[in-house]
């Protein structure tokens, strides 16, 4: 059981992070705002069920995903999953080159590092349908386990792993239109 | 690992036949920590004799970096300032 001060201490810090994740969400500010401030006054008034010693960030997450999917997901027009096809594993990697890339000088890190804009970064994440958008944004960006996942989005964890693996190569294919479109591309592919 | 692993094939030995597919296809079980620690050290003992899997995994660990970093947004202060009024927080 955990009291109100607690609360000022322990969930204010986690803000930016809960932004972001809004952010990725609604893909609009004024949204985010608006779903931030609810998930705060929503988690305020139930911290007493929250459980000490669990993720508090993992508990706000939840809050934050119900709220978006109650209230703010239906004014939004959503990409169809049915156009969404399915990607090869290493489809970036491949792409950019492959094993070529350690011997072109040029680590991995800092084509990646580089290569990419936070904007591009957030689009290609944004462009994602949602159910995949979701893990994707909460396995890779916010570091929560399959389990905390499971529990945040209410579905199986086998549900988990299998739109986490579709996403994450969705997203590469995302980031790979970003690199093609500037030239990031190996000159054997340009 | 401290719990039961979600990955069903978490304790599935790295295959002999074919190891280079094999690790490659468990490339996210094996970032995501779900694999068993005999099954991770034999992957890890794959990737120290084959030059090409370790590329693919070193850019996979790394891509992930570089989403994580740049994905970080900042709570406009003025949301914040809100949040702590309603909530009666100084």
């Amino acid at each position: 059981m955990a009291d109100q001060a607690t609360f000022a201490e322990q969930a204010m810090p986690l803000m930016d992070s809960l932004y972001s994740g809004a952010l990725r969400m609604t893909r609009n500010p004024a949204d985010a705002e608006d779903l931030v401030q609810e998930t705060y006054l929503k988690a305020y008034r139930a911290f007493d069920s929250f459980e000490d010693g669990t993720n508090l960030k993992a508990w706000l997450y939840r809050i934050l995903t119900n709220t978006y999917i109650n209230t703010y997901r239906k004014k939004q027009r959503r990409p169809q999953e049915t156009d969404f096809e399915d990607v090869e594993d290493l489809y970036l990697y491949r792409r950019l080159g492959g094993g070529e890339l350690a011997s072109r000088s040029r680590s991995a890190e800092d084509v990646l590092m580089d290569g990419f804009t936070e904007f591009e970064v957030k689009e290609a994440l944004e462009s994602l349908p949602e159910n995949f958008r979701m893990p994707v944004l909460m396995a890779d960006v916010e570091n929560f386990s399959y389990k905390e996942i499971a529990d945040i989005l209410d579905v199986p964890i086998g549900t988990v792993m299998s739109r986490l693996h579709r996403g994450r190569k969705a997203l590469q294919k995302a980031l790979y239109e970003f690199a093609r479109d500037r030239r990031l591309l190996p000159e054997s592919q340009s | 690992m401290t719990e039961q692993s979600p990955d069903p094939r978490a304790a599935e030995p790295l295959c002999g036949d074919d190891p280079c597919s094999d690790a490659l296809g468990r490339l996210y079980n094996y970032l995501d920590q779900t694999l068993t620690d005999d099954v991770r050290t034999q992957i890890r003992g794959h990737l120290d004799d084959c030059g090409s899997c370790l590329d693919a995994f070193d850019f996979e660990a790394e891509l992930r970096i570089v989403v994580a970093r740049k994905c970080q947004d900042s709570v406009p202060e003025s949301l914040r300032e809100r949040i702590a009024r309603e909530l009666g927080i100084e």
